[in-house]
Formats: C-alpha cells, structure tokens, sequence
C-alpha cells in the first residue's frame, strides 16, 4: 500500500544553484499527483528529493526533511533503501541493455541479493501484469532484450521494474514526454489503475495529461512551489495569478 | 536561367558525393592492401615448411632436416597466459577506477598519466626492468618474468579502453540501477561493466595480440628454450622468440622455419581473437545492443 509524502522546508542547490527554495506540501497517500511548471522550474529535482537521486550528483546538496510515511529519508536510512521503497520512472525509458525482458524486471531482486527463482518468476509476471505489458511479451521473456522492445513498451518495462521491487511510493519524471500519443495513453490508463496501490508523484509538461490523472496538482515556477490544491481547482480557479497565466498559456 | 543554376549545383553535388566515395574506397584499399599483402607472402614462404612435424616436434641442431617449433608454441601459449592474469585483471580494474570512483580526483589523473607513460615505453626497456626486477634477483630466466614483461605492457591499453567504454555507458542506465536501490559498487560490477564488455573485450584483444607477437621483452626474461619446457620457473621457448633466432641464423632450413612459425604465429592469434569473440558473443540477445 502507499504512503503519504510530508515535505517541510525543503531546499536543494546544484552548485552554487539554488533550485529548490522552501517547499513545504503534503502528498497524499494512494492519489496521482502532478507537479506542472515551465522547464527549469525545479520540478524535477523535486521528485529526485524523494528517492535522494538528486544526492548522486557530486555538486548537489539538500536541506529540509521529507517523511515518507514514519520514515525521514534523510536521517533514518540509507539512501539505497529509500530508494527500493521509492520507485522511480525517468523520462527515458532505460531499461538495461544486456539484459533480457524477464531479468530487467527481476533486476532490483537479483541485484540486491533476491535469488529465490519460483519466487521471482511469480514476481516478474505479476509486475509485468500490473504495467500491462504481459501479454506483448510473455513469449519472449528470456529470449528478448528489454532494449529490443518499443519506445511505449521498454517505458512500461521501467515501469515493471519499478514495481517488482514492491514500493510504497512511485515517482514518474516525465514518464510519457519521449513517448507516441498512443504509448502515452497507455501509460496515463496504468497510472490510473496503479494510483490505487502506490502514492504516485508525476512529473508533466502535458496539462492535459496532469488534469487526466492526476487528484492533486502543484504548480513550479523558479524553484518555488506556488501553488498546491486539487486539480481540479488548479486548472479552473486557481488562487495565484501566476499559476493562471501559466494555465492558459501566457508564458512557459 | 535559375533551372540552369540549380541543375549546375546538383551535378556539382554528384560528383563531390562521387569523389568522396572514391577517396573512402582508396584509403580502405590502403589500410587493407599491406595486410593481406603480408599475409599472402607468408603462405607462400612459409606454408610449404608447414606439416605435421611442425607442431608436434621441438627443434632439431643445425643441419639436420626437420624438426617443430611445438615447444615455442606452447611457450608462448603460457606466456600469454601467465600476462592475460596479470595484465587483464588489473587492467580492467584501473580502467574502473579511472571511469567510476576515482573520476576527478588527482590519484585518477595521476593513474591515466602513468599509463599513457607505460604505453610509450620500448617493449625492450620493459625486458630490461623485469630483467634487472626478477630475473637478476632470482638468478634464473623464466616463464615467469616474460609473462610479467608481456603482462605489464597489456595493462596501458586495456585500462584505457576499459575506462573509455565505461564513460560511453549512458548517464541513464547507471541512474536506472541506482534509482532501484542498487548499491553503487554493484550497479559498477553488474550493469555499467556489462553494458561496456563488448568494448573491453576488444581492447583486452588488442593488448593480447599486441604482446602475442613481442619479442625483446622476452630475450632478457624467458629467454627461449629449446627443449620441452612448460615450468613458469624456468626458460621457456616462445613463437616470436624462435622466429627471431631462426631468422638471423645462417641455415636455409631454419630461415623457411622461421618464415613458417611467422605465418603460424599470425594465424593463432587470429583464432585466439576470434575465439574469444565468438565465446563471449553467445548468449546475446536478441535486439541487444
């Protein structure tokens, strides 16, 4: 099951960049959430906030506490650990290379040691299942690699993999942007059937896209968050008169 | 009068596109011409010197017919051997080194300049070192220092292409295996070196049939040996070593055997290589890249 996200006074730099500056919000446990805002905005470091990706960067640096559930991530455990309970979906899709279909998604097991097969078998075909990409690639688990795989289908692969590691939380960065409107639709339809089981955060230049799946919205705009309400009265009454402009198209 | 221009500009188009084909098709012909030239001339000194003798006999004195170059195949079979265990491992290590943890820091720069020393340095002052290192210090030549000797000269090339290929690995597949919670160290070891092994195989290939054919660096170190020999601990014969002798002497016999072990020499490492390709080529799947 998914839990809530509570982010206190949270701020990240590259550099000497300051991304990030003061976010406080309260993402809500088993709901799509969209963060809408023009390149630049700082929306994606955000996501990379919650799973500490953003820490890999040599030169980036983070203040601020985020709880996930009862757990803060940046005093109470190691950063490999968040990140199995946080999952994480790039903006290209990026499966491994030299793998097959079946060991990319069994990868975030096997890697850390989760060598039960029957187990894993089991595992591979329910995430598979969840990110409705079974049926495409049941015949060619092991003789196929995740590379060979379609732009729409090696994104629901990393979707797969994603989940096979069972986490509480799912980050999306873009999931859809490199993607055919088809593909994307595709992926909108299992964001929407898997915001029941995880806390689903999602990154989006696409509206559209945010008000079709999202509950709550937040909206970015030089590394500040300006506005965080449902979606629905983000796009139709928004408080902030940035937010406005930014929805109907004045800038960004 | 503009149809005109334009149809001058699109022939001018044709004919560069034409010239550049012919030029491309000329330097192929010239970088392959020298190669097949000596291998033909190889067969034709040296495979009428070519039987079964060869490769199962050591070599005879002087003046008598016949006799093999089998123990300086062999040797330089455990030549090779012994320098792939010192010169792989620790090539590929560095390359790791320089490519994942060690990346900006002055150890790193200090690393790659040392290797772009050794890679410069005459495979005869190799010879000497490990001469002045081992042999001297142990009092006897051995199979031993030239592999150390070869060794050593494989590990420039292979920590350079190995960390070469690991920067060519994608930013986003480190940050896939990362973003599942894998621990830097394996996503290292499991994904980014894997991805990369294509790459390093062949710089691997490179250093071994760079070394195959080396000689001064084993005069000084495994010596030759004209008998049977496979003992790590003592002289050992090898192909180039042997051919070296053969060449300069003054029999004609030997002068054809030399040109034989030259032609056999080629040829082996041309199946080692490929050998090695195709071993690690199976088991790809299909539409990997």
């Amino acid at each position: 099951m998914g839990v809530g996200i509570e982010v206190t006074n949270l701020n990240a730099w590259y550099g000497s960049n300051h991304t990030l500056q003061d976010i406080n919000l309260n993402i809500p446990a088993n709901h799509a959430t969209a963060l809408i805002g023009p390149s630049g905005c700082g929306k994606s470091t955000f996501v990379r906030c919650l799973n500490r990706m953003h820490e890999t960067n040599p030169i980036a640096r983070v203040t601020g506490s985020v709880r996930i559930g009862d757990l803060d991530i940046y005093t109470d455990a190691k950063p490999v650990e968040i990140r199995r309970r946080v999952g994480m979906v790039f903006q290209r899709p990026n499966p491994f290379p030299t793998m097959s279909i079946y060991d990319n998604v069994a990868s975030g097991l096997t890697l850390n040691g989760f060598n039960n097969r029957r187990a894993l078998d089991e595992i591979v075909e329910k995430s598979l299942k969840n990110s409705a990409l079974w049926d495409e690639v049941k015949d060619d688990l092991k003789k196929k690699s995740g590379a060979s795989l379609s732009g729409g289908q090696q994104q629901r692969l990393c979707i797969a993999r994603a989940l096979a590691v069972d986490p509480e939380v799912l980050l999306m960065d873009e999931p859809a942007s490199a993607l055919d409107p088809v593909s994307t639709s595709k992926i909108e339809d299992l964001i929407f059937q898997l915001k029941t089981q995880y806390t689903i955060v999602i990154v989006t230049h696409n509206m559209q896209q945010a008000a079709r799946v999202a509950e709550k919205t937040g909206f970015f705009l030089n590394g500040r968050m300006v506005e965080f309400d449902s979606t629905h009265k983000i796009f139709t009454n928004p408080s902030d008169k940035r937010t406005e402009d930014y929805i109907t198209g004045r800038f960004g | 009068m503009r149809a005109g221009k334009h149809n001058l500009r699109a022939q001018v188009r044709a004919l560069t596109d034409h010239a550049a084909t012919v030029l491309a098709v000329f330097a192929t012909l010239v970088v392959v011409t020298p190669l097949v030239a000596i291998f033909i001339y190889l067969i034709y000194k040296g495979a009428s010197s070519l039987n079964l003798a060869f490769f199962t006999q050591i070599p005879k004195p002087p003046g008598e017919v016949g006799g093999g170059m089998a123990n300086a195949i062999v040797g330089s079979g455990v030549l090779l051997g012994i320098a792939s265990l010192i010169g792989v491992p620790i090539g590929i290590g560095g390359g790791i080194f320089l490519a994942e943890f060690g990346r900006g820091t002055k150890l790193a720069n200090a690393v790659r300049f040392t290797a772009d020393v050794l890679n410069g340095v005459p495979s005869i002052v190799m010879g000497l070192a490990i001469y002045s290192l081992v042999v001297y210090q142990q009092k006897h030549f051995s199979a031993f220092s030239g592999g150390l000797a070869l060794g050593i000269m494989m590990i420039p090339t292979i920590t350079r292409t190995t960390e070469e290929m690991l920067l060519m690995v994608p930013h986003a597949v480190r940050e896939a295996a990362l973003g599942l919670g894998v621990p830097n160290w394996r996503s290292v070891l499991s994904i980014t070196l894997k991805t990369a092994s294509p790459g390093i195989i062949t710089g691997c290939m490179l250093a071994f049939a760079r070394v195959a054919g080396e000689t001064a660096p084993l005069m000084f170190t495994a010596f030759g040996n004209s008998n049977w020999s496979m003992n790590p601990n003592e002289a050992i014969a090898a192909l180039p070593l042997q051919i070296y002798v053969y060449a300069i002497s003054p029999y004609d016999e030997w002068h054809r055997m030399a040109w034989a072990g030259a032609l056999v020499l080629i040829v082996l490492i041309v199946l080692a290589v490929s050998l090695v390709r195709y071993v690690t080529s199976r088991g790809v799947l299909k539409g990997a890249s």
